[in-house]
């Protein structure tokens, strides 16, 4: 049995790594069961939350980084982790080696140092950065998809929302914000050891309250009958999402919206023809985030003897130490001047999916 | 409960039918108030142009219905403050005339009018029905009134075989147009038999069919063509009212589809990055520059579900409008959390109280707040001052006399407003109040806690300069993001941010969305797109205070 010590950190899941392995269905029964048992106490004491479902445990200055605490790891935009901290364990990276210790007691948000003098940033956990974080065990959907659904489906709090597949989990998260504090995601994976990963996920992030994981194939089975037109809004990323869509239906309270989530345009062809005898409004999109990076630069007018227009560039660490050696090269070149320059940048998603938005007809 | 006695007639609105016609540069810029866009001679914004509605999917007409019946078929009156999906007495609603063609926001009353063409209609019959029913213009012995459509499966089973004739049709093309010649004569019926059809009471919906039986080429139409027709004629003479939920959604696109500049093109994928990006969920304390109109704010306040705390800040002496955020059908726990601060108030801990009746005095004098009102929710913004650090805690005691000082505020407020409303006293009931000023005891607690959130939408401010300021008031890990109309802006604060060490995970992100025809073996995307939905500067704040983080530098 878990104690209530060490400030009371989720003692439920603490004790339970996910990198303890897939248990098969029986090991999730007794810890459903475990859960279940301290379901009360897990409300009150959860502080490894990404979300705030205990307003006096939300973030502020004063909020610090503490023992049992689930937090991410920034070394760059492209390179975070999320980590548990725990007294006694280290972080280790390129940079040398991080003793969780050290982190406790800073500020989130604080620059922490390893023994070899090189430094990451410890953050709070959001959806957005979990999406970045989390282990890829399908394809998933990322932060433009995700928000243009959330408010496509009109989820705000209290809604009651059903997803299939429940995949890695990313839209998911995002969900269960979006309903909090008082609805809830109930997600369907056929996958029972994803379905699984993912629950430990959730519980992990403190989104155990919001959302409800279940094994079920919904292409077969459809969604279960005891949420028939109490939904309000239903999230569909299946590989053929026509067989799912007339059960979503059943499942809407009148004008809810469906979203289909689909890569190939054959798929939505397939699922609009299916969706017009129940649902108006019908509607298809594609999201894409164009990213730009910046570059302080020096652009040299074009004077005489200076055929060339030329641009140079720097990053910032050179700028500094041009600046502190170079200044009478600046005041020599009079006409050099530094300008922030900005450019999309070189990588960039050329296609995720389409976005099919359907509203249940009112009858 | 939202039936209410109200003795005043309303009806109000918004009408959102005349697109203001100006070249993109003159709705892109207001002259004069954007200095810092100077610098962007090179920067053009692409063209917009509104995503029309698809209209992928014809609403389906019969012609029984009956709307007294809606209240009892859907439970009648609900609680607006549980989501509602049954309008009431007092509910703001958007009002979608023929596919998109015309939108406008309304408050629902026995005594609202609205003229469809030449027909005056009341609202009445939309009270108590559930969002997203259809209504259809038909003629009464007292004249003009709308009629509830009940939709049925076998209907749209019919459409369904239209569809797959159309499909076959597609794969076999037995028909095209090349004999199809426009010369006016193809129809037969002339106006004046038409309005003799109309004065002998046939519906819509007959001079619609009369139509198509008369004209000699419409069986030479493709089935697609023939529709198309089809439609156009119902518009005319058979205009229908879809009823649409007022949420985030459907205002962002109303706007942006009819009137862009007054919400700085947000458009409505822009702002669910703001949202996600900014971390909005249940509880948050947000901090708002609000410079479109309270569309962010009703957005921001949404996603908050009458928990946590909105506070705009606004610089210099005037705050900024934020008539959109009362469109939304908030409940009054939501209006006590919506607050405005300046931002010298926020920064600045000691000389508050002596601030504060500056502000009081020079709103008296621009007759922005009367200092009566002002009284009024400061008192009320004490109470709500107190729940702040407790669970929420609705004010039922004082709703009535709240709501309506809040309808006496709103006729003073939104009356210097460029019009924005056509009938201001109309607004009133049930819509929140955003721009009530910030307890000092909120303003403490938030110089202590810090904000979770930070979200800037000034198109037509310099945001380096706001962004540094606003930025020290967020907790640390807390994101924030900016939007802004121009990208040039953007990048030099990511620059002053980078250098500063405010803030990590800098990044600059431009929106894109197209829309898709999805009709079978016809799937193309749509030939109109917005081309600029503008572009955001997201972050994270970080710890860089030597004092705090010990150690780090
Ligand atoms: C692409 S993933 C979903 C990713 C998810 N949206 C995310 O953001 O992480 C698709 C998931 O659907 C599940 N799936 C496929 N067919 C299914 C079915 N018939 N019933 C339930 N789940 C199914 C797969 O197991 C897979 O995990």
């Amino acid at each position: 049995m878990p104690s209530l010590s060490d400030g009371g950190s989720v003692l439920c899941f603490e004790t339970k790594e996910r990198s303890s392995s897939f248990r098969g269905a029986e090991g999730f029964g007794e810890r459903e069961r475990e859960i279940e048992g301290f379901c009360g106490i897990v409300l009150k004491f959860v502080i490894v939350s990404m979300l705030t479902i205990d307003p006096s445990k939300k973030n502020s200055f004063q909020r610090c980084i503490e023992d049992g605490d689930l937090v991410i790891v920034y070394e760059r935009h492209d390179n975070m982790k999320a980590v548990k901290v725990k007294k006694g364990s280290e972080l280790q990276n390129r940079f040398g080696v991080f003793k969780h210790s050290d982190w406790i007691g800073k500020p989130l948000g604080s620059k922490v140092l390893s023994n070899k003098g090189g430094f990451v940033y410890i953050l709070a956990p959001t959806p957005e950065l979990w999406t970045c974080v989390l282990s890829h065990r399908t394809q998933i959907l990322y932060i433009a998809d995700i928000s243009f659904v959330i408010s496509y489906l009109e989820i705000i709090p209290g809604c009651l929302v059903l997803e299939s597949g429940t995949g890695s989990g990313s839209l998911t998260t995002s969900l269960a914000r979006a309903v909090a504090p008082s609805g809830h995601v109930h997600t369907f994976d056929f996958h029972e050891q994803r379905a699984g990963l993912a629950r430990d996920d959730f519980e992990r992030n403190g989104l155990g309250s919001l959302v409800t994981v279940a094994v079920r194939d919904i292409q077969g089975e459809g969604f279960p009958d005891e949420f028939q037109g109490t939904v309000d809004s239903v999230f569909l990323d299946l590989p053929q999402p026509w067989l799912a869509i007339p059960s979503a239906g059943r499942m809407l309270k009148q004008d809810g919206v469906l979203c289909s989530f689909s890569p190939c345009i054959e798929q939505v062809q397939r699922s609009c023809e299916v969706l017009r005898s129940d649902f108006t409004d019908i509607r298809t999109f594609e999201v894409l985030l164009r990213t730009y990076e910046i570059q302080e630069g020096w652009i040299q007018s074009a004077t005489e003897g200076n055929e060339s227009y030329r641009i140079t560039t720097h990053t910032r660490r050179k700028r500094q130490c041009i600046s502190s050696e170079g200044n009478g090269e600046n005041t020599e070149k009079a006409s050099v001047t530094s300008t922030v320059m900005v450019r999309p940048s070189q990588e960039a998603r050329g296609h995720t999916g389409y976005l099919t938005f359907a509203r249940l007809i009112c009858h | 409960m939202a039936s209410l006695s109200l003795s005043f007639p309303l009806y109000s609105a918004l009408d959102l039918s005349e697109r203001r016609r100006q070249p993109p540069a003159a709705r892109g810029l207001r002259s004069g108030s954007c200095p810092i866009f100077a610098v962007n001679r090179e920067v053009l914004i692409p063209l917009e142009k509104p995503i029309g509605y698809t209209g992928a999917d014809p609403y389906k007409i019969s012609s029984t219905s009956d709307p007294l019946m809606a209240g009892e078929l859907f439970g009648g009156h609900q609680s607006p403050s549980v989501n509602p999906r049954v309008t009431w007495e007092g509910c703001s609603v958007l009002l979608d005339i023929n596919d998109g063609d015309r939108l406008v926001f309304a408050r629902l009353s026995p005594a609202a009018n609205l003229k469809i063409g030449d027909k005056k209609c009341s609202l009445r019959p939309l009270i108590g029905c559930p969002f997203g029913s259809q209504f259809r213009v038909e003629m009464g012995p007292n004249g003009p009134y709308l009629e509830r459509c009940i939709h049925r499966p076998t209907l749209a089973a019919n459409d369904m075989a239209v569809r797959e004739k159309g499909n076959e049709q597609v794969e076999s093309e037995s028909k095209d147009n090349r004999a199809l010649v426009d010369n006016n004569t193809a129809q037969s019926l002339s106006c004046e038999d038409i309005d003799a059809m109309r004065r002998d009471g046939a519906t819509g919906n007959e001079i619609v069919e009369a139509l198509i039986a008369n004209s000699s080429t419409f069986g030479m139409k493709t089935v697609f063509s023939q529709e198309k027709y089809k439609r156009k004629k119902q518009k005319k003479y058979a205009p229908k009212v879809l009823l649409r939920r007022p949420f985030t959604r459907s205002i962002c696109e109303a706007y942006f589809k009819k009137y862009p500049t007054r919400i700085g093109f947000l458009r409505i994928d822009a702002l669910s990055l703001l949202l996600s990006l900014a971390n909005i969920s249940a509880y948050s304390d947000v901090l708002l520059v609000d410079m479109v109109g309270g569309l962010l704010t009703g957005a921001v306040a949404e996603r908050l579900g009458g928990t946590g705390y909105i506070c705009n800040t606004y610089f210099g002496g005037t705050s900024y409008p934020l008539d959109i955020a009362r469109i939304f059908n908030f409940s009054s726990e939501f209006d006590s959390r919506i607050v405005q601060a300046p931002f010298s108030f926020l920064c600045s801990a000691e000389n508050h109280d002596e601030e504060d009746r500056k502000l009081h005095e020079s709103d008296q004098s621009s007759g922005i707040q009367s200092i009566t009102k002002k009284d009024s929710l400061t008192k009320c913004d004490t109470s709500t001052g107190s729940t702040l650090v407790q669970e929420e805690q609705p004010l039922q005691n004082d709703n009535s006399s709240l709501d309506e000082e809040l309808g006496n505020t709103k006729e003073t407020l939104s009356s210097g407003h460029e019009g924005l409303h056509e009938n201001n006293a109309s607004i009133n009931y049930k819509s929140v109040n955003p721009r009530k000023q910030a307890s000092s005891d909120a303003i403490k607690m938030w110089r202590e806690k810090g904000f979770n959130s930070l979200i800037v939408a000034a198109p037509e401010l310099e945001v380096d300069d706001i962004v540094k300021k606003l930025l020290p008031l967020l907790s640390y890990s807390a994101p924030f993001a900016i939007y802004h109309q121009y990208l040039q802006p953007l990048a030099t604060c990511m620059h002053t941010l980078q250098t500063s060490k405010m803030a990590i995970g800098l990044q600059i992100s431009e929106p894109w969305l197209r829309e898709y025809q999805v009709l079978p073996s016809r799937s193309h995307p749509q030939m109109q797109m917005s081309g600029f939905g503008g572009y955001i500067l997201s972050g994270t704040r970080i710890c860089n205070n030597s004092e705090a983080c010990n150690g780090n530098q």
